[in-house]
């Protein structure tokens, strides 16, 4: 039981952090129906951009107390991404607006290795220390479970961000013009709604979450590199996936599913026999299953081809 | 004569490689890797060439039914190469010969046989999902090969060694003129316009009685049966594999091979291999720039010219009207 509840803590600090990418895709994947195959290299981008700017504060970096060098960091790091985010979407995206849907996921395959590969020219093809943000102490008072409060402050700032989405999305007059085109984008075109000022923003507000999604996840691994960012974002994109794409609410169970199931399954890899290394292959075998099984995801709504 | 005008290009092909296969000893080791890699990239890109481009289904795992092919020719080779070679009267050419057949079409069924697999529920799918399904798809390969156990038959995550070195120009250009004639022949025919239907209009296609269905998976076993004996070769070429060989960057190789061709354009393609296999070799002083350039190329031939370098309309023939 002890070590249950254990990895199902584990999977949730990890799961919040895939929930946040997965933000990432499903709010693109809402107004332009595309795979943004690059959005997990904007989540390395983040944790790199992190990294620097803690390296050009330097001395600010000790002088101030945590919480405000840590939340400077975080901003700075989510601006830069947010940037990037819009930059991608211009050069690369946009001149391809009207043409099949294939020709743009190839051309978001094409950012994603050329982010990788630029990364590894400008940062190094090395693994880099992630200098931590804060002390890290256990937090007491929990048994003989072991949770740090980096892993707790992670969780909250992530559901945090998560909440101020929603509010975004709810509650704005963009995040209104975001749904309008997610459910048609002619329609909304023609009430007066600016859709390319609409897709700039939902690419902007997605980097800025990855970014975030970045820090965090240097916070509790920390060692970064270039191509860190492939594998948690498919896992990510398998979470939006799962929750039903296009989905915001969605996303954010779907990360926490597939965090939970992969340190489950790492955890008790023992006991049932498998080897721990499959804990990898889990996010892919749990997107074949649901789409057989469940196309639109565990939120979405069923949707019929038209002609 | 004009009737059998494949048929004759396909055996001239044979012959040729046979010849040159004769004098390869004459070919500096250097060069005769390029040229092998070439053949081997050429089935590759073309076998994918039919999935994404005739078909216009999006896969991303071609590299993990490389190495199914890989690994079944491979693991055939070290456990049953001696016992058939014995079979077939001792070390001789053509005792080797047919074992490695043998050993390649292992390997190319082996790919076959997961592809329907994968393929059948897949399949249902469309564009993105498909993809992202054929990428996962390469990815639960390479975990499940990773963590065999390391003295066992698949070696682990070190991989395969000691894999006798059998592939050759003859091997390498034929399975190349094989898997080039059965694509094209079977496109061009009346059974293969079925394919250019799926891609041109899946609804369409479904509506006129085209099992949609049946062409996809059809095409994605046969793109899969190709893809597998090209990693039997690649097995052959290099002697030793690991999983990590054939990981998600190997599957984007053949994939841009496959853009810069020009989807659906068998010459297209088959140039593109030439030229990339050719070019991978010349930028390997800059191989730190050379994934940048190569995206780059993906990016920018999609936003100036996505029919890709030989479009396949060049080569449709003109019809009367």
């Amino acid at each position: 039981m002890q070590q249950f509840v254990q990895q199902l803590l584990n999977g949730l600090f990890l799961g919040s952090i895939y929930a946040l990418i997965a933000l990432g895709y499903t709010m693109v994947y809402g107004v332009l129906r595309f795979i943004n195959f690059a959005h997990g290299d904007v989540f390395m981008l983040g944790a790199f951009a992190g990294l620097y700017t803690q390296k050009a504060l330097g001395p600010l970096m000790t002088s101030l107390p945590w919480p405000v060098s840590a939340a400077l960091v975080l901003v700075i790091s989510m601006a830069t991404c947010a940037i990037a985010g819009i930059v991608i979407e211009l050069l690369a995206y946009r001149p391809l607006r009207n043409r099949p849907r294939l020709n743009v996921l190839i051309t978001a395959i094409g950012v994603s290795l050329f982010l990788e590969y630029t990364g590894q020219l400008v940062f190094g093809a090395t693994q880099v220390p992630f200098p931590p943000l804060m002390p890290s102490h256990n937090v007491s008072g929990l048994g003989e479970l072991t949770v740090t409060n980096v892993q707790v402050l992670v969780l909250l700032a992530a559901v945090g961000l998560m909440l101020g989405l929603r509010f975004v999305v709810m509650r704005t007059r963009l995040g209104l013009a975001m749904r309008a085109m997610s459910l048609n984008p002619t329609a909304s075109s023609l009430m007066g709604v600016n859709n390319s000022i609409v897709i700039s923003f939902t690419f902007g507000l997605g980097s800025a979450l990855a970014a975030a999604g970045g820090i965090f996840y240097a916070s509790l691994y920390p060692s970064i590199e270039p191509f860190m960012g492939i594998i948690p974002g498919l896992k990510a994109f398998v979470a939006a996936v799962l929750g039903g794409i296009g989905n915001i609410p969605g996303a954010a169970l779907g990360g926490l599913i597939i965090g939970i199931t992969e340190t489950l399954v790492a955890g008790y890899s023992q006991k049932i026999g498998i080897p721990s290394g499959y804990k990898e292959g889990v996010a892919f075998v749990i997107l074949i299953l649901i789409l057989i099984f469940k196309p639109s995801g565990l939120l979405g709504k069923v949707e019929r081809e038209k002609v | 004569m004009m009737k059998y005008k494949a048929q004759i290009a396909l055996l001239i092909a044979l012959a040729v490689s046979l010849g040159l296969s004769m004098c390869s000893g004459q070919i500096d080791d250097y060069y005769l890797d390029i040229l092998l890699n070439v053949g081997i990239n050429i089935t590759l890109a073309v076998s994918l060439n039919l999935v994404n481009g005739h078909t216009g289904q999006f896969s991303l795992g071609h590299a993990g039914f490389m190495s199914l092919g890989a690994y079944g020719a491979s693991v055939f080779s070290l456990q049953m190469g001696d016992r058939l070679i014995t079979v077939f009267g001792g070390q001789s050419v053509f005792a080797t010969s047919v074992t490695f057949l043998i050993a390649l079409t292992v390997g190319g069924v082996c790919a076959a046989a997961c592809g329907w697999l994968v393929g059948v529920p897949s399949l249902r799918l469309r564009g993105d999902y498909l993809a992202i399904v054929t990428l996962g798809f390469n990815e639960i390969i390479r975990v499940v090969l990773q963590n065999t156990s390391g003295d066992g038959a698949f070696g682990g995550a070190l991989g395969l060694k000691g894999i006798p070195l059998y592939t050759n120009i003859f091997w390498t250009f034929g399975v190349a003129a094989v898997t080039i004639y059965t694509i094209s022949c079977m496109v061009n025919s009346t059974y293969g316009r079925g394919f250019l239907a799926v891609r041109d209009d899946e609804v369409a296609a479904e509506a006129m009685g085209v099992n949609t269905v049946r062409y996809k998976v059809t095409a994605f076993v046969l793109g899969a049966f190709f893809a597998g004996l090209a990693g039997g070769l690649y097995a052959h070429l290099r002697g030793t594999i690991s999983p990590e060989g054939f990981n998600f960057l190997k599957s984007v190789d053949v994939v841009v091979i496959v853009i810069l061709g020009g989807m659906g354009s068998t010459p297209g393609v088959v140039l593109a291999a030439i030229v990339l296999t050719l070019l991978n070799e010349k930028l390997r002083d800059f191989e730190q720039y050379r994934m940048v350039v190569f995206s780059l190329i993906l990016i920018i031939m999609m936003i100036v010219r996505p029919q890709g370098l030989l479009p396949a309309t060049l080569f449709q023939r003109r019809k009367n009207a």
